[in-house]
């Protein structure tokens, strides 16, 4: 069901955990709330659930305010950090835990209840499982018993706060791509917090970022990557070498007397600025490579200092004008104009039309 | 390569396995061993020998007459009453205590498991003087209760008070430590998935101390039943009357009826031996508890 999030505040003393959060979220749509710790991603998603309540604003699930819905009757499904399984409870008590307690008359007869929780298991992968106790599962199939727990009530929303958060690596992969077609089959409108840019990016079809209890950006996982609103937004997706610059005129920066295109997003010539380049997106070029005279073409001279090497890629770190600090570069491995590199070398670097940012903080 | 492993080889062979590089010889082993025995003999198998001994020194006739006297009866079960009053209730008080504390956040929390924890700390005959203080004839409530026909002190009422107020810490002592470990993800999960909140109770958060809960239930009974301190203040030693097992012991012992002290005592030295079986099985289980908590 879609939701809709309108100034939504919550303070924990003189701290504001969220402040005036805006969020719609349509129907059947698969959000991550990104964000590092401490930025109200978590408490955003225990108001919706009805375990922290809002100071001010409001969230209307499908037209209607739930402000006064007690959490036991707002069919949330809601899977913990840590997964909160009842422990005395087997698999199966857990699964049945939310048809079990429901008053008499709405209550579906044993045979029912034994028949729906067999279907669950069957949906998350575990059939068989049932008589386990949570202690003799590993990590992952509680993730699966959790998951299957809070869609036995079948709810109107799912919410996930940090659901690969305590897996391994390798589990983690495999259980994002279920999570994923789980959601495709299921349609269910769901939220997932995540502090893994990675994760969001993969996951989710709208990425929020959150910073101090805000919206710094949100939109799909392209928008945010191709065009980050804010200097944060830009350096939590990923890694960047951060430059001062200047804005040049319109359209037009200078990095330490290189010229780069790049959308100076109305900052007025002159002014001081901060320019974000991916280290990915940085060309390495055979040393020789002719400067052109009139600037403007990104290209720059310098040292690579150290040499990494990776099975997919190979990074360098280079000095150059431009920067006090080197500059990173990540280049595929098997590029096939990739020139051999090592430590003390000289380079040439393409540099790309980078992110342009008002010089703050 | 192979010098190396034959190095190895020789060092183990010249360690005995007696004589491990982190153990005491064995003399010093023995002398340790044996004092912490003899200790333990002196200090606590010798009392209860002794108990046993001379409860039955005439014979097990006069030990069955000790406890068979209607005073000695009487006692037992005022000591019965009492403890099936006071358990109960602290159960249910020590329940709610430790729900509260280890599941919200209120003002006032702090101080409330500090005066929880306060009949510990006070002298159990100061806690029986406070009950007479605040409930004796020449007491604060003491006229009032007086005008309305109500008598606590040298009563069975004045005994239920003056025992609960003792062991009020047991039950809460044993459930607020494993409560806060075990956090409020559980019952919030129950919440969310639709259980009301007596079924969050008994469905979720009981079932997870329950083997926390019996063990401190057995400390509590145990308490209760051998409390003398608060209770001989309030008591007034009424015969047959307002005398728990042991303060008959006591008067018992003061009329140089030592087989019938000693009998009664026995039955109390029982009841202590009964209570530390249970408590080792359910400290055994109790482990296995708190070591799935900390697992998951």
């Amino acid at each position: 069901m879609p939701i809709a999030i309108q100034g939504l505040t919550k303070r924990f003393g003189p701290v504001f955990a969220l402040d005036g959060i805006e969020l719609e979220v349509p129907d059947r749509a698969f959000v991550a709330l990104l964000g590092p710790s401490g930025s109200g991603k978590t408490t955003l998603l225990r108001i919706i659930a009805g375990l922290e309540r809002a100071d001010a604003g409001q969230i209307l699930v499908d037209g209607s305010d739930i402000a006064a819905v007690p959490p036991r009757q707002r069919r949330i499904g809601f899977v913990f950090q840590h997964y909160a399984l009842f422990r005395h409870m087997t698999v199966f008590g857990n699964i049945a835990f939310g048809l079990q307690v429901r008053p008499g008359a709405t209550r579906p007869p044993k045979a029912e209840i034994q028949r729906r929780v067999e279907e669950l298991l069957a949906l998350v992968r575990l059939p068989g499982l049932g008589r386990r106790y949570p202690r003799q599962l590993s990590g992952g199939q509680r993730q699966r018993v959790a998951l299957a727990r809070a869609l036995a009530i079948e709810p109107k929303l799912l919410l996930l706060d940090e659901p690969f958060g305590a897996l391994d690596a390798k589990v983690r992969k495999e259980l994002r791509v279920w999570l994923r077609e789980l959601h495709d089959r299921t349609g269910l409108t769901s939220l997932f917090v995540t502090h893994d840019q990675e994760e969001a990016l993969e996951l989710a079809d709208q990425v929020v970022v959150l910073r101090d209890g805000r919206i710094e950006q949100q939109g799909d996982p392209a928008a945010l990557v191709d065009r980050p609103a804010t200097a944060f937004v830009s350096s939590f997706l990923g890694d960047v070498n951060r430059l001062p610059c200047t804005v040049a005129g319109a359209n037009m920066v200078e990095v330490a007397g290189l010229r780069l295109p790049a959308d100076t997003r109305g900052l007025a010539p002159g002014s001081r600025a901060i320019a974000d380049i991916r280290p990915r997106a940085i060309r390495l070029l055979p040393a020789g490579t002719p400067l052109s005279s009139r600037g403007g073409d990104g290209l720059v001279a310098g040292t690579a200092r150290r040499v990494l090497h990776s099975a997919t890629t190979v990074t360098v770190e280079a000095e150059t004008p431009l920067s006090p600090d080197p500059i990173r570069i990540e280049a595929d491995r098997h590029a096939p104009d990739l020139p051999a590199v090592s430590a003390g070398d000289p380079v040439m670097l393409h540099l790309p039309a980078p992110f342009v940012f008002a010089a703050e903080r | 390569m192979g010098g190396l492993t034959r190095t190895l080889a020789a060092a183990r062979t010249r360690l005995k396995p007696a004589q491990r590089p982190w153990e005491e010889p064995l003399g010093i082993r023995l002398l340790l061993i044996g004092i912490a025995i003899l200790f333990l003999g002196v200090f606590l198998v010798l009392p209860l020998a002794v108990v046993l001994t001379q409860a039955l020194r005439k014979g097990l006739d006069a030990y069955l007459e000790g406890i068979g006297s209607p005073d000695s009866l009487a006692a037992i079960r005022l000591t019965l009453t009492v403890a099936a009053i006071a358990v109960p209730l602290n159960t249910i008080f020590g329940l709610a205590t430790a729900w509260a504390i280890a599941k919200f956040e209120f003002w006032g929390k702090s101080l409330l498991t500090t005066i929880v924890d306060l009949p510990f700390s006070v002298s159990p005959v100061i806690s029986g003087l406070i009950y007479v203080l605040l409930f004796g004839a020449n007491g604060w409530f003491g006229p009032f209760l007086e005008a309305h026909g109500i008598r606590v002190i040298f009563t069975v009422t004045g005994l239920v008070i003056a025992t609960i107020f003792v062991t009020l810490p047991f039950v809460a002592r044993e459930l607020i430590p494993l409560m806060q470990d075990q956090g409020t993800d559980e019952e919030e999960a129950a919440v969310l998935l639709g259980a009301s909140g007596w079924q969050t109770f008994f469905r979720v958060t009981l079932p997870n101390v329950k083997w926390a809960l019996l063990y401190g239930v057995l400390l509590c009974n145990a308490r209760a039943m051998g409390e003398f301190g608060a209770v001989s203040v309030v008591s007034g030693h009424i015969r047959g009357v307002t005398n728990t097992m042991p303060l008959q012991v006591e008067i018992l012992y003061n009329e140089y009826n030592y087989v019938g002290a000693f009998a009664v005592a026995s039955l109390l030295a029982g009841l202590a031996l009964v209570t530390l079986v249970l408590k080792t099985l359910l400290e055994w289980r109790f482990r296995s508890d708190r070591f799935d908590s900390a697992e998951s």
